[in-house]
């Protein structure tokens, strides 16, 4: 008639017990101990390293020795703000991550719908991997066989001419680099909204036609609602890859294409003016903490 | 003899306007690094060297013989402008990179940073053969002791093809001709100003500009608009020599900026293109290996300069790029590796062909006339940005 | 369950997304063949001359063996580091899972710039030299957070009886980890290494930026593309890579399910 009689059964792995005993009585302990490392990773890696770049963004540099000169203004912000240039080149950045993004958006959306409700299980898997080859090939590689591809004298004026029809000297314009930046994020977008398609139950889109509701109409009442944290979860991608690349604004990209990074790129690498180019970088980041707070409530995160 | 004093002119002018760090008059001022004694002898190789160079200015023709020869495995990381050779080479070169063939408008930057020490040309057997403005020009050589070892020199051409102008253009005006619009390229470097202040000394000479790197406020100001009007002409600006080469080749533009570098890669692509020189005169560089305070393989560093001071590889380097070599014995052999080269690049007579060119240099405040109202390089850049968009 | 002409519209559409997708690595593997070193159409003709040099080229195999490298360093570590995240995540219940959520997402959200010069910044101020050891922390940060998404998605798909039962039969808190959790989670731990891997492999603006005088390979090809003078090397190396990684891609899209993080063959719904 002791506590004896409802201890826990003896189990085989000898210490193991009072261990796990432990962490039953401490149940926040075990994720403490396991979040640790990777946290002070984070914290003493990355996020120290970002917040040194935001402070550097109060500084400035001394022209001819290019020595950072600590002194706290905020000269910087006023010179992107009031410069026109700037924004032009803060907006054209802004205006083509968004135009990527709903265009690959499109392109993905049923290329996915095909993988994951209509292929079978072997065309699924084959889709798949030849959605994930091309991340395997040089993204360098890609985009310079695009300069090749969309040139005065490249594949697209040849293959249009061929057929009777006018040349499209699209080459080295904003229009090359939207093609070219819709093409390379691509698999990123289709692989995670085809993961969202793939959780929709059959069973919803039974039911809506139990209802009566013709097949489009279930896809856009039921299967794109469910879909859209994974849009939004590529778009993250998409998004924030096209708003701070700067190599194939350089590549591809003709007079007037500069984007954010390659500003930031050329006063870092070029100028080493790091106050400058630390202030250019706050306006993705900013950008960025946007969106991401949309995504989450969007419940992109889950999606990931 | 004109060429001596015209050298001699120059070595003032920069002496007074481009010698000091910021002080006053023509006394120059002593960079950070002169008091580290260089050694007197080459040791043993280490191995390994890491150099930051222009392309085509490190080729496999002649670094695989060197590596042969010395040892020294040569690792090179190309810079595309003299702005990314600062930067690359700041903190002495980070102990990462051993030397830097950076031209006349990085090497007061570099020297007054302390990023670069001082070399020894005892230990260049053919500094001996340079010519004598080569020996010690003012960009390299401070208060007698070098900062460096030139390389070789050239001019930014006019590169067109021939197909589209049968007869070689004359003037820069091409290149700011509407009527070539979406045909033209040139450099992304801020440095491309002063090659618009040139044109204007020539077609608006009431701006009175005198020198291209020293502007005045007005000055300055009419150079950017001009560029900030060339920009709806421009397909693009190229920031790789392969990207010229793909737009020439490729028919995407006819008309543009260049280095002789590419003119000579198109040829040998059979590509229809010539360069020229056209009558505004044009701007150029002389370039100069300098070696990395913090070098991290010093004795392979000298054994590679006394190697491209030969007169053999600079016959070759000069060949490959198009550029004039400084060691007076290179003549001989570009002549016996490609006949009528020496005059080509103006190996054999330089002088005439010196004064044309408006050597790269670092535009600072101070004026060559004593006032300190010139535009300095950072604002520059700054305005670069403004005019490519 | 679709009509017969959406299927067909649907199939067609799958075909152009895959011409599209597939035409620029089709001329990758022409123009490894290219006569001429400058990348124009039509191809001036065919030779295999590369294919030797490329092979004896040391730049080539320096770069190649140095990403290697990296890649897998970078691979073990995010794998230990993510999947401790990802238990870690998934366990907690108070706010701050909000906020852990949020930070570990940061280095794929923010721009790779802003982390290159971050990381740059930090390294010269704390006078670190720039090694392969730069190089491998640069690309540990977002391969963390590859393998934490893939490796959480998947631990919230499974069903928390499973280890409840595990105990209750008498198995301790690390032999229901080993018996139980692990084979469930492994499919996902391994497309999450692979992600990693290719992720950094290919990863050429952190590493622009976090790199000494050594060269990656993409860092490498980008000089050889700004060079000009090698460009069918770059080329024969892009085709190499791609054919040996064919096999393991697809044996990925086999272990995922060919469906990422939902297959779960003990659960299903």
């Amino acid at each position: 008639m002791s506590v004896e009689t409802v201890r826990w059964p003896r189990p085989k792995g000898g210490g193991a017990v009072p261990f796990s005993a432990f962490f039953w009585r401490y149940p926040w302990l075990r994720p403490l101990l396991l979040l640790t490392p990777p946290l002070v990773w984070f914290v003493v890696i990355y996020l120290a390293s970002l917040a040194t770049l935001l402070i550097t963004a109060f500084w400035t540099i001394d022209p001819f020795t290019t020595q950072i000169v600590q002194a706290w203004n905020t000269l910087n912000f006023e010179r992107i703000l009031e410069g026109e240039a700037y924004r032009a080149i803060i907006t054209r950045t802004f205006l083509m991550a968004a135009l990527v993004t709903v265009t690959d958006a499109l392109l993905a959306f049923p290329f996915a719908y095909y993988m994951a409700r209509v292929a079978s299980r072997r065309s699924q898997t084959l889709l798949f991997a030849a959605v994930l080859l091309p991340l395997w090939a040089s993204y360098l590689a890609r985009v310079y066989a695009w300069i090749l591809i969309l040139n005065h004298n490249g594949l697209l004026n040849w293959s249009l001419t061929s057929v009777g029809l006018p040349a499209a000297d699209i080459g080295y314009t904003n229009t090359a680099m939207w093609v070219v930046f819709s093409y390379i994020w691509l698999p990123f977008m289709i692989i995670p909204v085809y993961a969202a398609l793939e959780r929709v139950p059959e069973s919803l889109l039974e039911a809506a036609s139990d209802l009566g509701a013709r097949r489009w109409r279930a896809v856009r009442d039921v299967v794109l609602p469910l879909a859209l944290p994974g849009v939004v979860a590529g778009s993250i991608f998409t998004f924030s890859l096209t708003l701070g690349d700067y190599i194939t604004p350089i590549l591809v990209g003709g007079a007037g294409s500069s984007f954010i990074g390659n500003v930031i790129y050329s006063n870092v690498g070029i100028a080493n003016n790091i106050p400058f180019a630390a202030a250019l970088a706050i306006v993705p980041v900013a950008i960025m903490a946007v969106y991401l707070l949309i995504a989450q409530r969007l419940g992109a995160f889950e999606a990931l | 003899m004109k060429f001596r004093a015209l050298a001699a002119l120059a070595l003032l002018a920069v002496a007074a306007c481009g010698g000091t760090g910021g002080n006053t008059g023509s006394t120059q001022q002593q960079p950070p690094t002169a008091n580290i004694k260089p050694p007197d002898a080459i040791g043993a190789g280490e191995g390994q060297l890491n150099l930051i160079a222009w392309e085509g200015y490190v080729d496999k023709s002649w670094a695989d013989a060197f590596t042969k020869q010395s040892g020294c495995k040569v690792s090179a990381k190309y810079a595309g402008s003299s702005d990314e050779m600062v930067t690359l080479m700041k903190d002495g070169g980070g102990s990462q990179y051993d030397m830097v063939s950076a031209s006349g408008d990085a090497d007061l930057r570099l020297i007054y940073g302390g990023d670069v020490k001082p070399m020894n040309t005892k230990l260049i057997p053919d500094w001996n053969n340079f010519q004598d403005y080569f020996k010690a020009p003012p960009y390299n050589t401070i208060n007698g002791i070098h900062y460096g070892i030139s390389l070789q020199w050239g001019p930014n051409t006019l590169l067109y093809n021939t197909k589209k102008f049968p007869n070689a253009p004359t003037s820069w005006s091409v290149i700011y001709d509407s009527a070539n619009k979406g045909l033209i390229t040139v450099p992304d470097n801020p440095i491309q100003i002063a090659d618009a202040a040139l044109y204007l000394s020539k077609t608006k000479p009431d701006l009175k500009i005198t020198d291209p790197y020293e502007l005045k406020q007005k000055q300055f100001d009419a150079a950017v608009q001009l560029l900030k009007d060339q920009r709806p002409l421009i397909k693009k600006y190229w920031a790789l020599a392969s990207d010229e080469i793909t737009l020439f080749q490729n028919g995407d533009v006819m008309v543009g900026a260049a280095w002789p570098y590419q003119t000579i890669q198109l040829k040998a692509a059979k590509a229809p293109v010539d360069d020229t020189i056209p009558t505004e005169g044009a701007t150029g560089w002389g370039d100069t290996w300098m070696l990395a305070t913090k070098a991290p393989h010093p004795n392979c560093a000298y054994l590679w300069t006394a190697y491209v001071s030969t007169a053999k590889v600079q016959a070759l380097q000069a060949l490959f790029f198009g550029e004039t070599p400084v060691n007076t014995q290179a003549c001989a052999q570009m002549e016996a590796l490609q006949a009528g080269s020496c005059r080509q690049y103006h190996a054999d007579a330089p002088g005439s062909y010196f004064d044309t060119i408006k050597f790269w240099k670092t535009p600072r405040a101070e004026c060559g006339d004593g006032s300190t109202n010139c535009i300095p390089y950072d604002q520059w850049v700054a305005a670069w940005t403004t005019i490519k968009g | 369950m679709e009509g017969f002409w959406t299927k067909v519209a649907l199939r067609v559409w799958v075909a152009l997304i895959l011409f599209f997708l597939f035409t620029p690595i089709v001329l990758i593997f022409l123009y490894a063949f290219n006569t001429s070193n400058i990348q124009s159409w039509p191809i001036p003709g065919l030779t295999t001359k590369w294919f030797s040099a490329t092979w004896e080229d040391p730049d080539v195999r320096a770069g190649l063996t140095l990403s290697l490298q990296a890649g897998l360093s970078a691979t073990v570590i995010a794998l230990i580091l993510g999947s401790c995240a990802a238990f870690a995540v998934y366990r907690m219940t108070w706010f701050g899972k909000e906020v852990v959520s949020l930070l570990f997402i940061l280095p794929l959200a923010l721009p790779g710039i802003v982390t290159g010069i971050a990381l740059q910044s930090f390294f010269s101020f704390s006078g670190v030299q720039f090694s392969i050891y730069t190089i491998i922390v640069g690309h540990t940060t977002f391969c963390i957070v590859v393998v934490y998404n893939n490796v959480l998605a998947r631990l919230r798909r499974t069903q928390g009886s499973l280890i409840e039962a595990a105990m209750d039969l008498g198995a301790g808190g690390f032999r229901a980890f080993r018996d139980i959790t692990l084979p469930l989670i492994s499919t996902s731990v391994i497309a999450g290494a692979m992600l990693a891997f290719a992720l950094s492999f290919d990863e050429v603006i952190v590493t622009t930026f976090t790199a000494g005088a050594q060269n990656t390979l993409p860092l490498w090809i980008f000089g050889a593309i700004r060079l000009g003078q090698r460009l069918p090397e770059v080329n024969v190396v892009v085709s190499f890579v791609i054919l040996i990684t064919i096999i393991p891609v697809l044996v990925a899209a086999r272990l995922t399910g060919g469906g990422g993080t939902t297959r779960v063959p003990a659960v299903r719904e």
